[in-house]
């Protein structure tokens, strides 16, 4: 199973070189950089681990793209996504987001079904046990 | 003095008994100069042979806001010099000799706070059918920020929906179930489920599904979360469906909402023919319950798309917007239905900008400010496919609901088939946009590419590369760009 949250994740995996142009546009925009990890990639989990502050001072797109691989290097079994922040007064939110590691083995999610009455449905999204 | 309106030879007596012309009594006012808090129109006015085009202008003023068509004693116990409306310029149409643009304010005192029925009433409520008049269209309206002020807007707006559901950097995806009608509920919920898991975030109803005898709303949104529910599960990704609530009354829409939310929908749907207060009712119930709102401008042709007579769209948008919708349809440019560039690009700035200033190319005739009012995210549907991918992200943007009806559902491999070569094809082409490709001329060539790791892509190419609806819009801008512009 592949969990297609973020920008990209309906493309083959992006080589370094892809993912540095994209920080160039975002660096280009004007926005911050930051990275996020989880082991736990639900939908509704909104706050992923932050690594580190937001790169609000690094310009360059080689260093981010230094700061990507030492991510991945440290979390190799994880869900890392790069997030470029728009501040700009209207916006101040996420101007993109995508997926730059993921774990080898994704188990992806169990939807769970508690009948009720007139056929209403209760559905639970669950983490499925890795294999 | 006669009256030059109503162009009867029987005029006179009627003179002498009180029918003055709209322009002595106050309505033209040319060196009137319009106040920050005025509501402001341009009218486009088609005068019938032999009217003064300023008397025209004045009559328009006049019944839209105090005049009838006599003088009445009453009008000396109000404040009349207040409560007026003012024609205050008038343009010739470039090319156009029959037609003008009237400009005329109102004082803000004239409409009722947050009332987009009130507002209407005054101003298109009954100078439409005005006799002296060949034809009028309202082209835009100049909204006070005072006035706007007074509305709430959209219940959660563009960055709110993006950060509700997850999805940044992108155009958002959909597709409406065909065929449109005669689905039973547990078909339905399979194009629901077959589009969502192959990757669009969102289907939807279409305007005409209500509760029908071939499918009752309840089934149908059963079904359809069955769908949302599973194909979340699949993606990993937050998806809806658009649940069209649109019914007979208020009581059956709230009914049909309440249930959309009982049942865990992120979405509901209504259709502009409910009309202006319906819609602002349920937006209130879908900012109170946390619920994004839809709406389909079903009927809106046939007051919006003739050039002469009726009222622009980027009116609607401007009502819209103030009523607070999430999302309204506001046409592809490159689809099946009416859509002038320029003329689009002015309702796409007009939901979507905090401020839009006036400008003749996109057919806007005054500055806007929206004073921080929501966005409304605008929905391109009509006709559209996965190879017009360069051409939409050019004319329309990042902030747009795609949504590719037939042109997920007709894939020759399945409706996920269909779905996956939309998604890719978009994600394809945003990815060569941010690498600074000139993505709009390299298309094709980019489209091709993707399509080397997606066969579903290379598919839908084939199959639809000669689809286009290449007609002459009939509501364009009066004026084309040039060297000088």
């Amino acid at each position: 199973m592949r969990i297609t949250q973020g920008t990209f994740s309906y493309l083959p995996d992006l080589t370094d070189e892809q993912i540095g142009a994209q920080i160039q546009y975002a660096l280009d925009n004007g926005w911050a950089i930051s990275l996020e990890r989880t082991d736990d990639p639900h939908p509704r989990n909104a706050y992923w681990e932050m690594v580190g502050l937001p790169f609000f001072d690094l310009h360059d797109a080689a260093a981010v793209l230094g700061e990507v691989r030492a991510a991945r290097t440290a979390h190799p079994d994880e869900y890392i996504k790069l997030n470029a922040y728009d501040a700009r007064l209207g916006r101040q939110t996420t101007a993109l987001s995508f997926i730059i590691g993921r774990p080898a083995n994704e188990p992806g999610f169990v939807l769970d079904r508690t009948d009720e009455s007139d056929r209403v449905i209760r559905y639970t999204l669950r983490r499925a046990a890795a294999r | 003095m006669s009256s030059t309106i109503n162009g009867q030879a029987s005029a006179p007596e009627r003179a002498h008994s009180g029918v003055a012309s709209y322009a002595s009594m106050g309505y033209w006012e040319p060196d009137y100069e319009p106040k920050d808090t005025d509501v402001l129109c341009a009218f486009r006015i088609t005068p019938q042979p032999g009217v003064d085009p300023i008397e025209a202008a004045a009559a328009v003023a006049g019944e839209s806001s105090t005049a009838t068509w006599t003088i009445v004693w009453t009008d000396r116990l109000t404040a009349h010099d207040h409560y007026r409306a003012r024609a205050y310029r008038l343009d010739p149409v470039p090319g156009n000799p029959e037609q003008f643009i009237a400009y005329i304010a109102y004082d803000i005192d004239l409409f009722e706070e947050g009332s987009i029925a009130n507002l209407t009433s005054s101003i298109i409520g009954n100078v439409f059918g005005f006799k002296a008049l060949k034809a009028l269209r309202l082209e835009d309206m100049r909204i006070p920020v005072a006035y706007v002020k007074t509305f709430q807007g959209p219940p959660h707006g563009i960055v709110m929906e993006r950060e509700y559901l997850n999805k940044f950097g992108r155009p958002l995806l959909g597709a409406t179930v065909k065929p449109k009608l005669g689905l039973s509920a547990r078909n339905y919920g399979r194009v629901v489920y077959e589009a969502l898991r192959g990757g669009l975030d969102f289907t939807k109803d279409d305007e005409n599904i209500n509760s029908q005898p071939f499918m009752r709303w309840r089934d149908r949104f059963l079904f359809c979360m069955e769908g949302v529910k599973k194909a979340e599960a699949a993606s990993g990704e937050i998806k809806g469906h658009y649940l069209n609530i649109t019914a007979g009354d208020m009581e059956e829409m709230y009914e049909r909402a309440e249930f959309a939310k009982e049942i865990g929908s992120v979405i509901i749907m209504i259709d502009l023919t409910i009309g202006y207060t319906a819609m602002q009712s349920i937006s209130k119930w879908a900012r109170r319950n946390g619920v994004l709102l839809h709406l389909h401008r079903a009927g809106h042709s046939t007051y919006t798309r003739q050039k002469s007579h009726g009222v622009s769209f980027r009116v609607i948008s401007k009502w819209v917007r103030l009523i607070g919708v999430d999302h309204i349809h506001a046409g592809t440019v490159v689809g099946k239905l009416e859509g002038d560039p320029n003329t689009t690009k002015g309702y796409y700035d007009t939901l979507r900008e905090d401020f839009t200033p006036a400008n003749p190319l996109t057919g806007l005739y005054f500055d806007q400010h929206w004073a921080a009012l929501n966005p409304v995210m605008p929905v391109a549907s009509g006709g559209i496919h996965a190879g017009q991918m360069h051409q939409l992200l050019h004319y329309l943007g990042e902030d747009v609901v795609l949504q590719f009806g037939g042109g997920t559902i007709g894939h020759p491999d399945g409706i996920a088939a269909g779905a996956a070569a939309n998604r890719v094809a978009l994600e394809a082409m945003i990815m060569a946009r941010n690498e600074g490709r000139d993505y709009l001329n390299q298309g094709p060539d980019i489209l091709r590419a993707a399509a080397r790791t997606c066969a579903p892509l290379a598919r839908a190419l084939d199959l639809w590369k000669d689809v286009s609806f290449d007609y002459a819009s009939t509501d364009t801008p009066d004026v084309t760009p040039t060297a000088s512009y």
